[in-house]
């Protein structure tokens, strides 16, 4: 028996090598293109090919970056952005999760509220964002309000797929074992919903950074969005690359951490083997 | 408690929108107290679906089951089910799959289930999971958290069917002494004539379209039994001779 459990840890050993160095050669694939990209670019920028007014060079970028990070002014900005992104998502994220789970375990529930919601979801949020200035005024609530719009649907929708798509053979097995109603919820539903709900989360946190820039580009005085318009309306073109820059780490960043959540919860999962 | 099991008149349709399927018809069948019963017949007669009815988990059909004075309405602890697929939940490891519900955490459950990963010959993989698992292994899995419930009853849909010829045997004896020990009453499925005749006492034989018990064969040999002896060739070719009745339907058994 010993010899197994060390033929299954060598195993696991070169394994854990191999997709370490995997990885890494990934990584190194990944980044060819951009690296090619900024060069090319900050070159044509430097003789003058590209017009300087609207394509600042990476180098002025980064420079601007880091002015904008020193003076404070970014942080600010990000701090109020972030404020507003992590409370619309943490809004819609949980009425998107709740209401999922609701109309996931109860057929009749979702008779009553899946046409609603479902017909709701085909209205595209540019559309109702007018709305919600009239409603909510253009202070912080009507931007909260319409991140957790966004939000919601994502995650309510997965949710839902997950829930429903519980195997029928392991809910018997529950009821043989006697798994109470909240062993049944705890130890058989969520785990089988597990991948559908991270796959809501993710495309939930997507949906909120999009519905941030939309709510801030629209009417802001503070917020990255805003630095980004009012940079426009003063042609400064190094600040408005800087502000898109920002956007896109902090979905990228956000993106990974529930990746990080991902291999750790669905380990036991066939694809996350590798 | 007296677990003893009254199949009384079980007939089962299964009914689709544009067609019905009559897989039980009239079915009668006792199993006393602590009896060893295995139920052979050709695949799709049914034998599934009556397991499932015993255990509680499909309650839409015609007849009574009682087991001991109470009619079965709902699945029950005390009636352990082994299925013919393994059904461990892929998001729990080994150990975790055996106790499900129970707490591990408890000296006493750990004992059992270290006990149990030991009897079934899993050492060493109570942390994989079912997917770093081979059929036979994940059907061990399956096994152990079954005993792991000491159920008064033990439904075994051809709980053996994946496992190669030596674990098979290894497997199949320890649930005779498990059977001697407990006094559980088993109740097995199974394709292998040797198989019914080395374990039970009560071979029933069934016939399918729609499925019915053809004949019940009595085994009084002693335990343990050797597939070698005289005796033990008479009661296949009894056996074989009432499944072959049909002589159509022997080509398709059922894996
Ligand atoms: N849920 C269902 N809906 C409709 N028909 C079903 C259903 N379950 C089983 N059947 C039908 O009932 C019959 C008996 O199925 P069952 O699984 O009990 O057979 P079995 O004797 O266990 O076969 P095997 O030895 O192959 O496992 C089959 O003809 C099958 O098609
Ligand atoms: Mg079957």
């Amino acid at each position: 028996m010993s010899t197994q459990t060390v033929a299954q840890n060598k195993h696991l050993v070169i394994r854990e090598t191999t997709k370490q160095s995997k990885l890494a050669k990934s990584a190194l694939r990944g980044s060819v293109l951009p690296v090619v990209v900024l060069i090319a670019w900050q070159a044509l920028g430097s003789v003058g090919i590209l017009p300087a007014q609207l394509f600042s060079s990476p180098l002025l970028i980064v420079m601007t970056f880091i002015d904008l990070v020193q003076s404070g002014e970014m942080g600010m900005h990000l701090q109020i952005s972030l404020t507003r992104a992590f409370l619309g998502f943490a809004l819609g994220g949980f009425l998107g999760l709740l209401f999922g789970v609701i109309v996931g375990m109860q057929k009749k529930s979702e008779e009553y509220l899946n046409p609603s919601i479902q017909m709701l979801r085909t209205v595209p949020l540019l559309a109702i964002t007018p709305l919600f200035i009239m409603w909510f005024g253009f202070g912080e609530l009507s931007k909260v309000l319409l991140i957790a719009l966004g939000a919601f649907f994502p995650l309510y929708l997965q949710t839902f797929l997950g829930l429903r798509n519980v195997d029928k053979k392991l809910y018997d097995v529950a009821l043989i074992l006697e798994f109470s109603r909240r062993e049944q919820i705890t130890k058989l539903m969520i785990p089988a919903a597990l991948p559908n709900i991270l796959l809501g989360i993710r495309l939930a946190l997507s949906a909120a950074w999009m519905c941030l820039v939309v709510a801030e580009l629209l009417g802001a005085d503070r917020g990255v969005g805003f630095m980004i318009q009012d940079a426009r309306s003063f042609m400064q073109t190094d600040v408005v690359f800087v502000g898109i820059i920002i956007f896109a780490l902090a979905g990228k960043i956000s993106d990974s951490l529930v990746r990080l959540l991902e291999n750790h919860l669905l380990k036991w999962q066939d694809s996350f083997k590798a | 408690m007296v677990a003893t099991l009254e199949i009384n008149q079980v007939s089962k349709t299964f009914k689709n929108e544009n067609e019905s399927v009559h897989v039980l018809d009239h079915l009668n069948l006792t199993v006393n107290n602590g009896e060893f019963v295995t139920i052979i017949g050709p695949s799709g007669c049914g034998k599934s679906t009556l397991l499932k009815l015993i255990a509680g988990l499909d309650s839409d059909f015609d007849g009574t089951i009682m087991a001991g004075n109470l009619k079965v309405s709902a699945p029950s602890k005390d009636r352990g089910f082994i299925f013919q697929e393994h059904r461990l939940f892929p998001w729990l490891n080994v150990e975790k799959n055996i106790a499900g519900n129970l707490p591990l955490k408890k000296p006493d459950i750990r004992k059992r289930v270290d006990d149990l990963i030991s009897l079934v010959k899993l050492k060493g993989f109570e942390k994989a999971y079912p997917r770093q698992l081979s059929g036979g292994m994940s059907q061990r899995v399956a096994i152990a958290r079954a005993l792991l419930r000491n159920p008064e009853v033990l439904l075994l849909d051809e709980p053996f069917g994946a496992l190669d010829a030596f674990t098979r045997t290894h497997l199949q004896e320890a649930l005779l002494e498990i059977w001697e020990r407990n006094k559980t009453t088993m109740v097995l499925v199974t394709h292998d004539i040797d198989e019914s005749i080395f374990l039970s006492r009560k071979v029933v034989v069934m016939d399918a379209k729609p499925g019915r018990i053809k004949a019940i064969v009595p085994i009084d040999l002693p335990y343990p039994r050797t597939r070698t002896s005289k005796a033990f060739q008479e009661f296949r070719s009894v056996i074989l001779t009432q499944l072959e009745h049909h002589p159509a339907e022997v080509e398709d058994w059922s894996i």
